[in-house]
């Protein structure tokens, strides 16, 4: 499985040039440019990184974090989900970057291979900023009466980050 | 005004907390720390994503997500039944999907916002059915390459940044599955109790 995956991110990088430039596509300035959005991508987030990884140090450093984990160990035990990642959790559907922020912080201090920080990236990987989707859809679109759209949304967020712990304990033990 | 709550709310609760528990001490280098952390986080992670940004505006262009919409028609038909004959919509979600599958948020939206547009049409004002399912599936990540939490493991010196894509594709899928149930199940619901 490892092996495979090691391959994978060069066979990608291969693949797709070839593709492209059987298409005749200009790989290269194709590149150049999608390299330039990610760095416009990089400063956009960059002043909410600044703000919310000073303010989780401040919650980590104040003792705030292990109450607020200690409160939740219990459920968030009783349903696999490390408590540690509980902070992503709340602030997942509101803001991208700020979840970002927390997340990265996790993977950071807790090791990048560690469970905690496994289940974080997983989460991060696998969840959107419901909030921020469903305001820009339903604004869009002129939509008063949204219905079942937000719980139904949040359902999916929720099973997100269950399945996020579960598949970390099941893919690396 | 919702991060302005949840950023003076944090601040004061650590303030609060580090007076109680006694840490006051470390509360000011922990702040300055963390604000120094993000910028080395983002120098860390700039390359892995400036590279990836790359690779997805390539497949764009050589017409990848055109290739997944056609692969995806059966499916989507079946969400959006509502819309199945209308061929302006369902081109629109299925480049709306297609692109978020690429990751390619940016173009994803506004695919989708078209999309919902012409579905709001049909009932002004009130979400019908298909245009909560496509709110749902938008809202529910289904990335092919979580390129930007792979830079940040990468920046944060993983070697294998991307060993957590079975466990991504995994949870993304059934995370989708649970909000398109969801919203199925509601839609029941909602339609016996108007």
């Amino acid at each position: 499985m490892s092996g495979l995956l090691d391959l994978l991110i060069p066979a990608i990088l291969a693949g797709v040039s070839v593709y492209g430039m059987a298409r005749g596509v200009d790989v290269y300035d194709s590149l150049l440019q999608g390299a330039a959005r990610g760095l416009k991508i990089l400063l956009g987030i960059l002043p909410a990184l600044v703000t919310l990884l000073t303010v989780v140090a401040m919650l980590r450093a104040s003792g705030a974090m292990e109450v607020l984990s200690a409160a939740l160990a219990p459920v968030m035990d009783r349903l696999g989900v490390p408590p540690e990642t509980v902070p992503l959790m709340l602030v997942r559907p509101i803001s991208g970057s700020a979840a970002l922020g927390v997340g990265s912080d996790l993977i950071a201090s807790f090791g990048p291979d560690s469970p905690v920080g496994r289940t974080a990236a997983v989460m991060l990987g696998s969840t959107e900023t419901t909030f921020y989707t469903i305001a820009v859809y339903f604004g869009a679109a002129g939509i008063k009466k949204t219905r079942y759209a937000i719980p139904a949304a949040l359902c999916a967020d929720l099973a997100g980050f269950f399945f996020a712990a579960l598949t970390v304990r099941l893919f690396f033990g | 005004m919702a991060m302005t709550a949840i950023w003076t709310g944090m601040t004061t609760l650590s303030l609060l907390c580090a007076l109680v528990l006694g840490r006051g001490s470390a509360l000011a280098p922990a702040a300055l720390e963390g604000a120094a952390a993000a910028v080395e986080l983002a120098l860390g992670m700039a390359g892995a994503l400036c590279l990836w940004m790359g690779v997805m505006e390539v497949m764009a262009r050589a017409g990848l997500a055109e290739k997944l919409a056609k692969l995806l028609s059966p499916l989507l038909s079946r969400l959006f039944p509502d819309f199945r004959q209308d061929r302006g919509v369902m081109d629109a979600i299925a480049a709306n999907v297609s692109a978020n599958l690429l990751g390619l948020g940016n173009a994803a939206t506004p695919l989708g916002l078209e999309a919902a547009r012409r579905m709001s049409k049909k009932t002004p004002g009130v979400a019908g059915d298909s245009l909560c399912m496509l709110v749902v599936c938008n809202t529910a990540s289904i990335q092919l390459l979580p390129t930007t939490v792979a830079a940040v493991r990468l920046s944060a010196g993983c070697r294998t940044p991307f060993d957590i894509l079975p466990a991504v594709w995994v949870t993304s899928l059934c995370s989708v599955t649970v909000g398109v149930l969801a919203a199925k199940g509601f839609a029941r619901l909602w339609r016996t109790r108007p």
